[in-house]
């Protein structure tokens, strides 16, 4: 940091600081030590006793088929929900680039998803694919396709991913708007003077040149898909079924607050916690690289 | 433009279009659904265009109550979503503008220390923390108040980064002058900084309004008394699939009265915030 | 109105770095001074010092009779014209004008007539509901210059005050704030890089080096008897040959890159003593070569109109080494090759000692 012009002080910046410091520390540090210390614990059947069992508890997690299952749905989960919002968007983003009447109605017209909360997101989508009352659900039946996504695994994911999908097109398409307007106009000029087709111009100088916003989506739409859709989860299937849809988050919910299973839960929220560690590392390294801090 | 095909061009507009149909039409779906009866509503498809239960169902959601979450009406949902919503948007700013202002335009023993403290908060989302911190708020007896639902989400780091960012363009030169004019802290907070974070806090206002009003998690974990309920996680508790007397038309009016406000915010700030959204990011 | 004084101030930043190395200047009342040098020379350092905005490590500040160390710089009474203007982006012209009086709580009345004042002097009346962003390079610093009389303060303090302006303007600009100085009769402090700047408004003018002050003195006397080879070199354009040499002891020295210089009428140093002669450019002239001084073997030639320059070693040197510039009127016929005899205008000829680089 380049030496600041301050003033000179001693008391206020620590009575300016002190509303963020006291709510990060209240709810922020002594929660999350906590959840460090309870991971190392483990209470016998009745609540009784506690025990302190060092890292037994994630040996224990780690091994367990039910928490693998849910790393496996989880994967799939994101990755599926990451490239199809960023396809989509790409497209939609290139399209728009392309465009010079009406680009402002599109951008108006696609930007409302982004409004809309991710539970609600999953509702909408349940409303039109649900067995008892969706038309889609109704149109897919009608073709004699044995379409149930309260019962099908798949059918559930295939939905969650949709509604997580829809709702994040057009946070990705306003950063694709913004990354492709910040490719100089020449750059192109020279390419087309160089002999290359717009389809050739596209792969070989404006995709490689959205590298960066494309990798800064993609770290984004992960956390996105780990973490927010919390709510689709909860909302549309509820883990199920079976467990075909019970994303990590979903299961340090279910095995804290429905099963009480305190421990383990503890011990999940920890390797959520590296998880989020690592995700914030790779965004920032890259953020580092390409932001200059003063 | 290089080339001026216009096939291309076509072709663009009509992707676009399709785009938007695919964009807007769960939307607008449950816009038809919420102006039509139950008994339509059952039996599928549901017609392309609205039908003529507007009113009564707005009527109906909004002031009668609904059943299935305690006879809360939507008003009360709404009202309390509101607050929320303000609340967090207003406290956030507020608080993160002055943590911001003491970390750039001060010295101080621990600064960094401070810094850091704030900055590593991106990292524990209440995902990752959800027992410990209900355990805080029941001792501190805030579930099911106004309070509970949002101090704890005023905090974090986010808010925080972007006014310093933005803090550190802003030439010393002009610091020192308003110091030789004669405005210490305070002064040159309310007069130079905040009016130059306008466009800042405008567009991050409208971030935050949506961040609150989309907070799914937390009002879950806080709430027990509907009369406390945001307007999302009543709609969840509406839906049934098991019981028969699920009040579909009033959940879709319920939805689509969840969706509007924050959309109406976006499209209407629209400048502020994709500004805010494209440079807080980054 | 008040004059200032700095007694042995230095500034030491934190990690021992050494800014201002123990500087005393009288500036008396309503006298304009100047500090003059290369970046990094301290005296950025030093005006933000008798600005209050950097602390003073030793020494004292006062304006006045007053040691004003530990006193703001709101409370100093005086004013500051930024580098940068450092106008206030979201105010109008007014507002930026009114602010610090605002401040210290003046009446609205008297607020007003002193902006309009201010405003009249510097034919800026007609922006004065404008927000910077919408004025020009040299009407923003107008705006500048206006903030600072509103204030009626008792020292001007001026940061490099023309650096971001074209030259054309700066060349304006600086007449007219030599003028306003003048007929405002404030006491000025005034840092620049630019030596014509320097020469042209200071009373009172301070070449800095390192921290250090090397000459205090009149323009007329940094530039005709320069304290040390760095002001010698600094002040001037072009600047002054320098040339290592070895006094002969007899009226003349020897060129440490060949050939020989005639020293008249001043009394040279005892032989065998390394030193270093300096001459500028327009101190020689040409002459026969009975009376000449040196003799000047011409390689480039640069026709500037007004003036020649003609560059070239001195005769018997070798190429690369003692090379030299003469200025000669424009009207003088000279061509590349050309031999002139040349004689050092009485009391021009500059020695300085070669280790301590001081003046003999």
């Amino acid at each position: 940091m380049s030496p600041r012009v301050t003033f000179p002080n001693k008391i206020l910046p620590y009575l300016l600081l002190a509303p963020q410091l006291a709510i990060t520390l209240v709810f922020f540090y002594w929660p999350a030590s906590q959840a460090l210390y309870q991971s190392m614990l483990r209470e016998d059947p009745f609540g009784l006793k506690t025990k302190f069992v060092w890292f037994q508890n994630f040996a224990k997690v780690l091994n367990d088929p039910n928490y693998l299952n849910s790393l496996k749905v989880t994967v799939v989960f994101s990755a599926s929900t990451a490239i199809i919002a960023m396809g989509m968007a790409l497209i939609l983003a290139v399209m728009a680039d392309r465009v010079v009447r009406g680009r402002g109605i599109y951008r108006t017209l696609l930007i409302w998803p982004y409004a809309v909360a991710p539970a609600i997101a999953g509702m909408l989508w349940l409303f039109m694919f649900n067995p008892t009352m969706g038309s889609f659900a109704y149109m897919l039946r009608a073709t004699g396709y044995n379409w149930d996504p309260l019962l099908n695994g798949n059918q559930a994911m295939v939905l969650l991913v949709s509604a997580a999908a829809w709702k994040q097109i057009s946070y990705n398409f306003l950063f694709f708007v913004a990354g492709l307007q910040a490719i100089p106009k020449s750059l192109i000029e020279a390419a087309a003077i160089d002999g290359a087709g717009p389809n050739k111009r596209f792969w070989t100088i404006v995709f490689p040149l959205l590298a960066p916003t494309t990798f800064f989506l993609l770290v984004i739409n992960t956390v996105y898909a780990f973490f927010d859709t919390f709510g689709i989860v909860h909302a549309v299937t509820g883990g199920g079924p079976g467990k075909a849809t019970e994303t990590l988050v979903y299961k340090v919910y279910s095995d804290g607050f429905v099963n009480l299973i305190l421990g383990d839960s503890a011990a999940q929220s920890v390797i959520l916690m590296v998880i989020v560690i690592a995700l914030t590392a790779v965004q920032f390294r890259y953020v580092e690289r390409r932001v200059h801090y003063g | 433009m290089i080339e001026n095909a216009p096939i291309r061009r076509l072709i663009a507009h009509l992707v676009l279009i399709l785009g938007i149909l695919v964009v807007a039409f769960p939307i607008y779906y449950t816009f038809v659904a919420s102006t039509h009866t139950l008994q339509t509503i059952l039996r599928p498809p549901l017609p392309l265009l609205p039908g003529k239960e507007f009113f009564a169902n707005y009527w109906q959601a909004l002031f009668g109550g609904i059943g299935r979450i305690g006879g809360v009406g939507v008003d009360r949902l709404l009202l309390n979503t509101t607050i929320v919503a303000l609340a967090v948007a207003i406290g956030k700013i507020c608080i993160s503008i002055l943590s911001a202002y003491a970390i750039v335009f001060f010295k101080f023993p621990f600064r960094m220390t401070a810094f850091w403290l704030i900055f590593i908060t991106l990292m524990l989302p209440v995902e990752v923390r959800i027992l410990p911190t209900y355990k805080v708020m029941v001792d501190l007896g805030l579930i099911d108040t106004y309070t509970g639902l949002t101090l704890p989400l005023m905090a974090s780091a986010t808010a925080t980064l972007l006014f310093r960012q933005f803090f550190l363009t802003i030439p010393g030169e002009l610091v020192e002058a308003a110091r030789v004019d004669g405005a210490g802290p305070w002064r040159f907070f309310k007069d130079i900084l905040l009016p130059l974070s306008r466009t800042n806090i405008a567009a991050l206002f409208v971030i935050l309004f949506i961040y609150g009003w989309t907070q799914y998690l937390w009002p879950l974990l806080v709430t027990n008394d509907n009369q406390m309920n945001t307007i999302v996680i009543a709609l969840r508790k509406m839906i049934s699939f098991a019981d028969a007397d699920t009040e579909w038309h009033l959940v879709m009016v319920t939805c689509v009265l969840a969706i509007l406000p924050p959309i109406l915010v976006v499209v209407l700030m629209q400048r502020w915030f994709v500004k805010g959204l494209v440079e807080s990011e980054k | 109105m008040a004059e200032v004084t700095l007694k042995d101030v230095r500034k030491v930043y934190p990690g021992n770095v050494e800014a201002v190395k123990g500087i005393s200047i009288d500036i008396p009342d309503g006298k304009l001074c100047v500090l003059v040098g290369p970046s990094g020379c301290g005296k950025s350092t030093l005006i933000r010092m008798i600005a209050g905005l950097e602390s003073i490590t030793s020494g004292t500040v006062s304006i006045g009779s007053k040691v004003v160390n530990q006193v703001e710089p709101a409370d100093r009474d005086i004013a500051m014209v930024f580098q940068s203007y450092a106008l206030y982006p979201h105010m109008s012209v007014y507002d930026n004008m009114a602010y610090g009086l605002k401040n210290r709580g003046t009446p609205k009345a008297e607020i007003d007539s002193r902006v309009k004042e201010a405003a009249r002097i510097l034919a800026i009346e007609s922006f004065l509901d404008r927000k910077p962003r919408q004025l020009s390079g040299g009407q923003r610093q107008r705006v500048a210059m206006g903030r600072a009389i509103v204030r009626k303060p008792q020292v001007f303090l001026f940061d490099e005050p023309l650096s971001n302006l074209d030259a054309k303007l700066r060349g304006q600009m600086r007449i007219e704030i030599k003028k306003l100085q003048q007929t405002l009769g404030v006491t000025s402090v005034y840092v620049t890089h630019d030596q014509v700047e320097a020469m042209t408004l200071a009373d009172v003018l301070v070449v800095m080096n390192e921290g250090r002050a090397e000459q205090i003195d009149t323009p007329i006397g940094v530039y005709e008897r320069p304290a040390s080879v760095f002001v010698a070199g600094f002040i001037g354009s072009p600047a002054m040959n320098l040339m290592k040499a070895k006094s002969t002891g007899q009226a003349g020295l020897d060129l440490a890159g060949g050939g020989s210089v005639k020293l008249r009428e001043m009394s040279t140093p005892e032989a065998g003593r390394d030193i270093l002669l300096g001459v500028r450019p327009e101190h020689m002239s040409v002459v026969t070569e009975d009376d000449a001084d040196l003799l000047l073997d011409v390689s480039v030639i640069e026709t500037l109109g007004a003036d020649t320059l003609a560059h070239g070693h001195v005769a018997g040197g070798k190429p690369g080494g003692g090379e030299l510039v003469v200025r000669l009127p424009g009207s003088t016929r000279v061509n590349v090759g050309d031999r002139l005899a040349l004689a050092i205008q009485p009391g021009m000829a500059h020695l300085f000692d070669a280790s301590s680089g001081r003046r003999i």
